[in-house]
């Protein structure tokens, strides 16, 4: 069952086309992560699932319907977006900030019910950001903001949430804290995840559903175990590497080829500088 | 990623309270941005009593209080109903109006200092103002038609050039910077082409101030801060989820260029009428806002309590314009101003002490 | 090309004007000059009101240079941050107040207004962490606070007000010998600071840690370049008042020829400037005849479309 899906879009900012007649649906409960090189069209790709662009052909289909067409409130009470670049108001504390992400369930005459007080508990306690309720975000560390991020789009309690990037710009320590975040969710809350990671391998282990991109087509999609192989690296990414069991959880670990050394010599000039 | 920032103080505002009604409803409630709201409507009742009883034919605020409440003179009730009370509800009208409408701004535009007065809707009216004044020689209620037309004008203006794509906030405000700059110029530009009668007429209109104001004034203000202001505070929500960015304000379900589109008329109205009434006064909508956030602690837009204070700072500042200076009388335009300078030294010191120099 | 450029339009400002002379007439006033009516109107005052449109338009357009290198941000001009409506309020404030009528006695107030404003505006607009919005938007809102001051007291005193009205709106009418040879030291002294400073401004605007690791003297190179800003903007604003918008165009014109090196873009921008201004005069002239259109509205009226043109190309990531 694929509750979102493009079909045959065609997407571009201003006049440069990024994909044209896309087709890609993202399987429910899955954890789906798009990989490809830059300007390969993923985050092109999630910001059309997400509806911040609309496609100039073809259509994106929540549930059946076209997203575009579907009021805004309801599709965010079904869909969640972490976006790459949010502002965090000055002085906000991060209670505050959650409690934000209640919006979509709100309205004149319902501004703030218990159901929101719960909700809003419950997403700090999952993203483990409980004690830090009455600090202000802007003294927090940069994992530890990306987690009030995640909490505050869970407390917009959508059954399926898009991840932009959301580990470009932690160490590796936080990345890693973020991505099992994301895996505890999808597998004891059961939603449906959609990523774009920028790091292969970090998407071989936590994706059940990968989609690999390339200059604006999707170049493979399955679950990771079936589809990272060498050749598919070297196809998407033009990376010549081998591929082994990661010997943490067994998915697919890429490493890449080595360079002889004194090989870069060789391939500038004619003249080799030495030997491997 | 922002730098961090040094509090001076160390406490947020609290959690968020509700009041709550048996059929499901429920309000949010602010505890402190309440008692603030309150407290203003206090300051700003009092300078009203005041100003109602100082001029020439002076009153004790108790005698202001009972003519009010109809129980005057003859000739209380006169200088009450027919000189004084107008005039001290157009200032109550237009400070509100440009508190709100530079709260609603400078939260789109995402700044402090993004408030209508800079982005050209002020020089607009002034404009569209001294046109009438320097080419038709029009009434005053010429001059104010003329204020409105050049505000919505310049609002209309601004946005248009904006838009490519949607309006981004920095967009926003880079052109109606542009904007302020050329109708400064042709502002100087009117002056020179008039002669000196006209000249100082037209200085005096761009000064703002509350004299001669009357119940001519006060029913269009009312009127459109009756609609408009609902409006907006029925907005606040929205606005507080947009302040973080339009991609987090899309993915919470805000129709984002619809709801800006939106505001941001209504602001320019709001501001464009305020100054037809009055001309246009300087930094109440830049100042009101940040003084009424520094008063609740609160983060979002604080409508209402930026209108609050929108409206008694202007009255405090007319009190001062009228009494502080012995005989002379000065324009509330010139204290609002003087204001205006002190706030933007006092910005200039709190930015250095937050770290941010 | 651009300095033949230069001499032609100078020739234009000599040669056209408000009140139509036939070109022997000039030719007349020019070299043999005879105390006639006309050759007085072409000697001392379009000559003279030549010479300060090169002088003025030089400095404005170095000190609109200097300040995008400086702040590195696109739209930073001496109009739009409010360096201009600084001296503009000194100068008032010397007039009206202490009374002070020469041009050598207020230009020290000029500069005073402009080097306290460019230094508020600096740090209000966030100095270091400053991002071009916020530093446009400093330099608007001090504005509007010096021109509401220049109001009230234009109000105080309506001789004042009669006095200023046609300074304020930035003009050369009021151009003769006097002033050009009264300004025309400290706009020579801003243009050698300026050619002093190009080298290490060049790193600076690659961004602090880059020029300090380039060697370059990061706050000697501030300081000097803030002075060049105050000696160029405040003897122009001083003796034409405040004229907007040429320090914004000209800068961004030159670089698409010379691209980002100061040391080309600076002696560009000073022939370049002039050419815009003393354009934008004679056009004035020309167009409201016999009266004029001063040169502070045209320029306004060119330069506010160039402006919000800019701001529509650029994508948000540079600003």
């Amino acid at each position: 069952m694929q509750r979102l899906t493009a079909d045959s879009v065609t997407l571009g900012y201003d006049q440069r086309v990024i994909t044209e007649n896309l087709s890609v649906g993202i399987p429910d409960h899955s954890f789906t992560v798009i990989v490809g090189p830059n300007a390969c069209g993923k985050s092109t790709l999630l910001r059309a699932l997400s509806r911040m662009l609309k496609p100039s052909r073809g259509q994106v289909l929540l549930d059946g319907q076209s997203i575009h067409g579907l009021p805004a409130k309801k599709v965010a009470k079904t869909l969640g977006l972490l976006p790459q670049s949010s502002i965090a108001p000055e002085g906000i504390t991060v209670a505050d900030l959650v409690a934000r992400g209640r919006y979509p369930h709100q309205g004149l005459l319902r501004q703030w019910s218990p159901e929101d007080e719960r909700v809003v508990q419950e997403s700090m306690a999952s993203t483990g950001v409980g004690e830090l309720a009455d600090r202000y975000v802007d003294e927090l560390s940069g994992g530890q903001r990306q987690r009030v991020w995640i909490a505050m789009a869970l407390a917009q309690q959508t059954p399926l949430l898009l991840l932009d990037e959301p580990t470009t710009y932690l160490d590796i320590q936080h990345q890693i804290d973020v991505l099992d975040l994301c895996a505890e969710l999808h597998e004891t809350q059961g939603r449906t995840l959609v990523a774009v990671l920028h790091d292969l391998n970090h998407a071989a282990r936590y994706a059940t559903h990968l989609i690999a991109m390339r200059g604006g087509e999707v170049v493979a999609e399955g679950a990771p175990g079936e589809i990272v192989t060498a050749e598919l690296v070297e196809r998407v990414f033009g990376l010549r590497c081998q591929v082994i069991p990661d010997p943490e959880t067994g998915t697919p670990l890429v490493v890449p080829a080595a360079r002889v050394r004194g090989a870069r010599g060789a391939e500038k000039t004619s003249s080799s500088a030495g030997r491997a | 990623m922002k730098a961090t920032t040094t509090k001076e103080t160390a406490h947020a505002a609290g959690p968020v309270r509700a009041v709550r009604t048996p059929g499901g409803h429920s309000f949010r409630m602010n505890v402190r941005a309440a008692l603030v709201v309150l407290l203003l409507a206090l300051v700003a009742a009092a300078a009203a009593v005041v100003l109602i009883g100082s001029g020439d034919f002076s009153m004790t605020p108790g005698e202001v209080l009972t003519t009010l409440f109809g129980h005057g003179t003859f000739q209380q009730e006169f200088i009450v109903t027919d000189l004084r009370l107008p005039r001290v509800l157009v200032g109550l009208l237009v400070g509100g109006a440009l508190g709100a409408g530079g709260a609603v701004f400078q939260t789109i535009s995402r700044n402090p200092l993004g408030s209508p007065d800079v982005l050209g809707f002020g020089q607009g009216a002034t404009v569209g103002a001294l046109t009438v004044i320097v080419l038709f020689q029009g009434g005053a209620a010429a001059v104010s038609a003329g204020a409105v037309t050049g505000g919505l004008l310049t609002g209309v203006a601004v946005y248009l050039l904006a838009w490519k794509r949607g309006v981004h906030g920095f967009r926003l405000v880079l052109v109606g910077i542009g904007a302020a700059a050329m109708l400064t110029a042709v502002t100087h530009y009117l002056i020179t082409k008039a002669d000196l009668v006209d000249a100082t007429r037209a200085v005096v209109w761009m000064t703002g101030s509350l004299d001669g104001r009357d119940w001519a004034q006060v029913w269009p203000l009312l009127i459109v801060c009756a609609v408009l202001l609902p409006l907006v505070y029925g907005h606040g929500p929205a606005l507080r989820v947009m302040e973080m960015g339009d991609d987090a304000a899309y993915a919470l379900g805000v129709r984002v260029e619809r709801t800006r589109l939106l505001l941001m008329g209504s602001a320019v109205l709001l501001v464009a009428v305020a100054t037809a009434a009055a001309g246009p006064i300087a930094f109440v909508s830049l100042s009101a806002p940040q003084l009424a956030r520094r008063l609740t602690r609160s983060t979002g837009p604080n409508l209402v309590a930026a209108t609050f204070m929108g409206a008694a700072l202007l009255l405090v500042a007319d009190w001062i314009a009228l009494d502080a200076f012995g005989d002379r009388q000065l324009p509330v335009g010139v204290v609002t101003g003087m204001l205006g300078g002190c706030y933007l030294v006092w910005l200039l010191v709190t930015e250095r002490k937050a770290g941010r120099i | 090309m651009a300095v033949a450029v230069l001499v032609l339009v100078c020739l234009a400002s000599i040669g056209i004007g408000a009140k139509a002379l036939p070109l022997s007439d000039v030719w007349h006033g020019l070299f043999h000059y005879a105390g006639s009516g006309d050759d007085v109107l072409v000697r001392e005052v379009r000559v003279p009101r030549t010479v300060l449109g090169l002088l003025v338009g030089a400095a404005l357009g170095l000190a609109g240079a200097v300040m995008q290198a400086l702040t590195r941000n696109p739209l930073a001009e001496p109009g739009i941050l409010g360096v201009n409506a600084g001296a503009s309020a000194a100068v008032v404030s010397a007039i009206s107040f202490f009374g002070i009528t020469s041009l050598t006695g207020y230009v020290w107030f000029a500069f005073a207004g402009a080097a306290i404003v460019s230094v508020a505006v600096y740090f209000l607009g966030g100095s270091r962490s400053s991002t071009p919005v916020r530093l446009a938007l400093a330099g608007t809102a001090v504005t509007a606070a010096l021109y509401g001051y220049v109001n009230a007291v234009q109000l105080l005193d309506s001789a004042a007000l009669d006095r200023l009205r046609f300074w304020q709106v930035g003009s050369l009418a009021s151009a003769n010998t006097e002033t050009v040879g009264k300004v025309w030291p400290f706009i020579a002294a801003g243009v050698v600071l300026t050619a002093f400073i190009a080298r290490p401004l060049n790193a600076l605007e690659m961004g602090d840690d880059t020029a300090r690791s380039l060697g370059a003297n990061l706050t000697r190179t501030r300081v000097l370049a803030m002075l060049a800003v105050t000696l160029l903007c405040g003897a122009a604003t001083a003796a034409c008042g405040p004229i907007v918008f040429i320090g914004l165009m000209i800068p961004h014109l030159v670089r698409t020829l010379t691209g980002p090196d100061l040391r080309w873009i600076l002696p560009y921008a000073a022939v370049l400037s002039p050419v815009l201004l003393l354009g934008a005069d004679v056009v004035g002239r020309v167009i409201a005849r016999p009266a004029e259109l001063q040169v502070g509205i045209v320029t306004a009226l060119i330069g506010g479309p160039v402006f919000i043109h800019l701001v529509r190309r650029k994508r948000m990531s540079q600003l």
